[in-house]
């Protein structure tokens, strides 16, 4: 394989939409030679990385591609970064890469693979539009495969994509793609019917047979794989749909309020102080749906209900008229008819589909520590703005990776994935993970060290699902 | 600064749009990168006693401060500026960052890195380059001040080592970064939770590139200092970089100067600083080289990261921002 060690020369790209990406594979599944050889090939190298790059390889005599002059070349010291990464020719912590192709600019979170940086994993998978997840074709499916698609299944990221890795390895064996393929569905069926709703949320992965070594359908489809009929991965890549960001839009609206802003710590520059003397906007970032002037909001918790009378954009774009409407992901500042008491930690919602007020949880976590979960454990819960005291009454279940069952279990140890009932100090406006992924996620924190304890996905009793907008009452009362 | 576009801007924004250089989807991208930005800013500011900003006057901080102002306006920015000063400044950056500061109102705290040179704690290096140095000043900039939550303009493009880096980042009561046991950052739910003596540092702009930043300057028409556009310069060239003649860097007998049209991608310290040969006057002319460099920023200009291998992580786990 020969790679030119001059960057080929970069097109006056635009930018396209921003799209999320997280790669994971297990240890020695080549996940940051993948991750080298697409930035590699989408020409995302600039001149002087890969002059470093081809410095060091030379230097140690490392790689197993090699550029013009015959010199090895190790694609994966594009990525691995540290010391200690390099001694050890692992990735110890997710980096974040940036390339944009002529359809798309990609943020990637480039996961470690090693079972103890699980929580890497779910660092970078709980904001990917995709996950990218490699496997050996040579070891078939293992534990960390089924516990990254776990992740990815259990965190409803919107598309998942195999990479079976290492084909030139078995001669672009047809016979052995198919068989990690199957049980890669087989697996991937069986956790979505874990996840209610995951069904309709996730669609199958899609399986893709490569050699990131030799860039067999990296960039381009490789006359290697004859018997593979999709796409090579970066097309792929460029063509999925934006789908969170589209779900986003038709959720009802939540705005988390962040702070409020009044004059009395002072006005900006050219501010007229006539005009903003009574002043007091609400500042956030929309969770989901819209917002508009005119809007009639709850403020919960407790229940509210006003007219928003003005939505300021931060961003790009002017100040909302009334009829805009300001879109899930935009940071505005909301004004507010009549004086409420709205503080950092309420949350503006939709009037006809506000979220449940509950002092008492389901969660799905992620376990991220060492320290294991057991009931009784007083730990800090966040959601959104809001930071509540907590008590953990019950676990109720874990994941066996094996069999993909929920077990009866006692705790939760780093890397499992299980059920807890958790009592909340104040009651908080929460919505149901697969509903909402923003306003349905949360952290567990360690009030003793402050350290981040799980990821937990709120999951609202069945009964709530089919509850009618317009039972207002009902809630109020409940 | 106002919330509303200005109607230069406008201007600007559409003509970089006929360009091909901002199309209707990069703005798309470029807005969600600001919203974000925005969002992790207020987070901090809710959320920590004592907030500062890292302000050089270099262009990732003025974008920086320039977010800030929008995400409080019509308030002002709710905390102060912090300047670490190598005492190597090119004239142009401290003259625009005391003029930044005075037109929002903000208070300006200055670490001196020449001071703790003059009392003796600090040793000047043997090559010259003083960002190494600034390391100490920060950390004592931080402590005195009790500040608990430092912003700092780093993109995780710019560096291997930055690649790495969490939005929220806690620091020891040393100020080190320890790479391998960070904290998970799951979704936008940002902890910020840290014992008496440590503190943190906020990155808003970790997921913008160097186009991100070039793109949004000249869609929101934001004032830099002038020596990131080309202008003509006395040079000289060391280590294959292109060095201005300034009271901080002098040729040596061997090296000859010349005068030639340049500019800065990254405003450091001058020790070590380089310019390139550049004929972009505007933003947009700029745009356009960013867009087609074959070189990073840092590669092309900053000699403090050719130290070794690993440069810019040691000088993080140090304390670096």
């Amino acid at each position: 394989m020969t790679i030119t060690a001059e960057a080929p020369e970069k097109s006056m790209r635009s930018s396209g939409t921003l799209f999320r990406l997280a790669t994971a594979g297990s240890v020695d599944d080549g996940k940051s030679t993948l991750v080298g050889r697409l930035l590699h090939d989408a020409q995302a190298i600039l001149t002087d990385q890969l002059a470093a790059v081809a410095r060091t390889s030379a230097e140690r005599g490392f790689g197993e591609s090699f550029d013009e002059e015959g010199q090895p070349l190790d694609l994966a010291l594009l990525t691995d970064g540290l010391r200690s990464e390099r001694e050890q020719g692992i990735t110890i912590d997710v980096a974040y890469r940036y390339f944009a192709t002529d359809k798309r600019s990609f943020v990637l979170a480039d996961c470690p693979g090693h079972v103890q940086y699980t929580r890497n994993t779910v660092t970078g998978t709980s904001t990917a539009d995709a996950v990218v997840l490699l496997v050996d074709v040579r070891n078939g499916v293992v534990e960390q495969t089924r516990r990254h698609l776990a992740v990815a299944t259990l965190l409803r990221v919107e598309h998942i994509i195999v990479a079976v890795n290492k084909i030139d390895a078995l001669s672009y064996s047809e016979d052995a793609f198919r068989a990690v393929e199957t049980e890669i569905r087989q697996v991937s069926r069986d956790l979505r019917a874990q996840n209610a709703g995951a069904e309709r949320a996730q669609a199958e992965p899609i399986v893709v047979p490569v050699s990131a070594l030799r860039g067999d359908n990296v960039v381009k489809v490789s006359e290697n794989t004859p018997w593979y009929t999709g796409e090579a991965l970066l097309p792929v890549l460029e063509q999925l749909p934006d789908a969170d960001a589209e779900h986003r839009l038709e959720e009802p609206m939540r705005l988390p309020v962040q702070t409020v802003i009044r004059p009395q710590g002072g006005l900006a520059p050219e501010v007229d102080a006539e005009a903003f003397t009574d002043f007091r906007g609400y500042a956030g970032q929309v969770a989901a749906g819209r917002l508009s002037p005119g809007d009639t909001v709850r403020i919960q918790p407790g229940g509210h209900a006003t007219e928003v009378t003005a939505v300021r954009r931060t961003g790009l774009q002017q100040d909302l008229v009334p009829g805009e409407a300001a879109s899930a992901g935009e940071s505005v500042v909301v004004e507010l008819a009549g004086q409420y008491d709205v503080a950092r930690g309420s949350v503006l919602t939709a009037e006809a589909a506000p979220a449940q007020e509950l002092d008492e949880l389901t969660v799905r976590l992620a376990w991220l520590n060492e320290k294991p979960l057991v009931p009784g454990d007083r730990v800090l819960f966040k959601h959104g703005t809001a930071t509540v005291k907590a008590l953990v009454t019950e676990v109720d279940s874990r994941l066996d990776l094996t069999t993909l069952s929920a077990d009866n279990a006692e705790q939760l140890q780093l890397n499992d994935i299980g059920t807890a009932t958790i009592k909340l100090a104040a009651a908080l406006p929460v919505d149901d993970y697969v509903a909402s992924k923003r306003t349905g996620a949360s952290l567990l924190i360690d009030p003793a060290d402050g350290n981040t304890l799980a990821a937990g996905l709120i999951s609202l009793p069945e009964a709530a699902e089919g509850q009618d907008a317009g039972s207002d009452e009902d809630w109020l009362s409940s | 600064m106002t919330t509303t576009t200005a109607p230069a801007a406008e201007r600007t924004a559409r003509q970089l749009a006929e360009n091909g250089v901002l199309s209707a989807a990069g703005t798309t991208a470029l807005a969600r990168l600001e919203a974000e930005a925005i969002h992790i800013i207020r987070e901090v500011v809710a959320e920590f006693d004592r907030p500062a900003m890292l302000f050089s006057g270099g262009k990732d901080s003025v974008v920086m401060l320039h977010l800030a102002a929008k995400a409080f306006w019509p308030g002002k920015v709710p905390f102060p500026v912090v300047h670490i000063d190598t005492g190597h400044n090119f004239p142009e950056v401290i003259d625009f960052r005391d003029r930044t500061v005075e037109r929002l109102g903000l208070r300006l705290v200055v670490g001196s890195v020449q001071e703790l040179i003059d009392s003796g704690e600090l040793q000047e290096r043997a090559d010259g380059t003083r960002n190494p140095l600034q390391t100490v000043p920060l950390l004592r900039t931080i402590a005195d001040n009790r500040f608990d939550a430092v912003f700092g303009g780093a993109r995780r493009d710019e560096d291997r080592a930055r690649a790495k880096e969490r939005i929220l980042s806690l620091r020891d009561e040393f100020g080190q970064w320890d790479p391998r046991s960070q904290r998970p950052e799951l979704w936008n739910l940002y902890n910020g939770r840290h014992k008496p003596g440590q503190h943190v540092r906020a990155f808003p702009i970790s997921n913008w590139t160097e186009l991100d930043v070039w793109r949004y300057i000249a869609y929101e028409n934001i004032e830099l200092p002038p020596l990131y556009y080309a202008h003509e310069r006395e040079v000289f060239h060391r280590d294959g970089m292109i060095r201005a003649v300034g009271p901080f860097s002098q040729p040596t007998p061997e090296e000859s100067t010349e005068t030639m049209q340049v500019r800065y991608r990254t405003v450091g310290d001058m020790s070590c600083t380089g310019a390139v040969r550049s004929g972009a006057v505007n933003n947009e002319l700029v745009l356009r080289e960013v867009a087609e460099a074959t070189v990073t920023e840092r590669g092309a200009t900053r000699a403090d990261d050719r130290l070794s291998e690993a440069a810019m992580e040691d000088r993080k786990k140090d304390g670096y921002f």
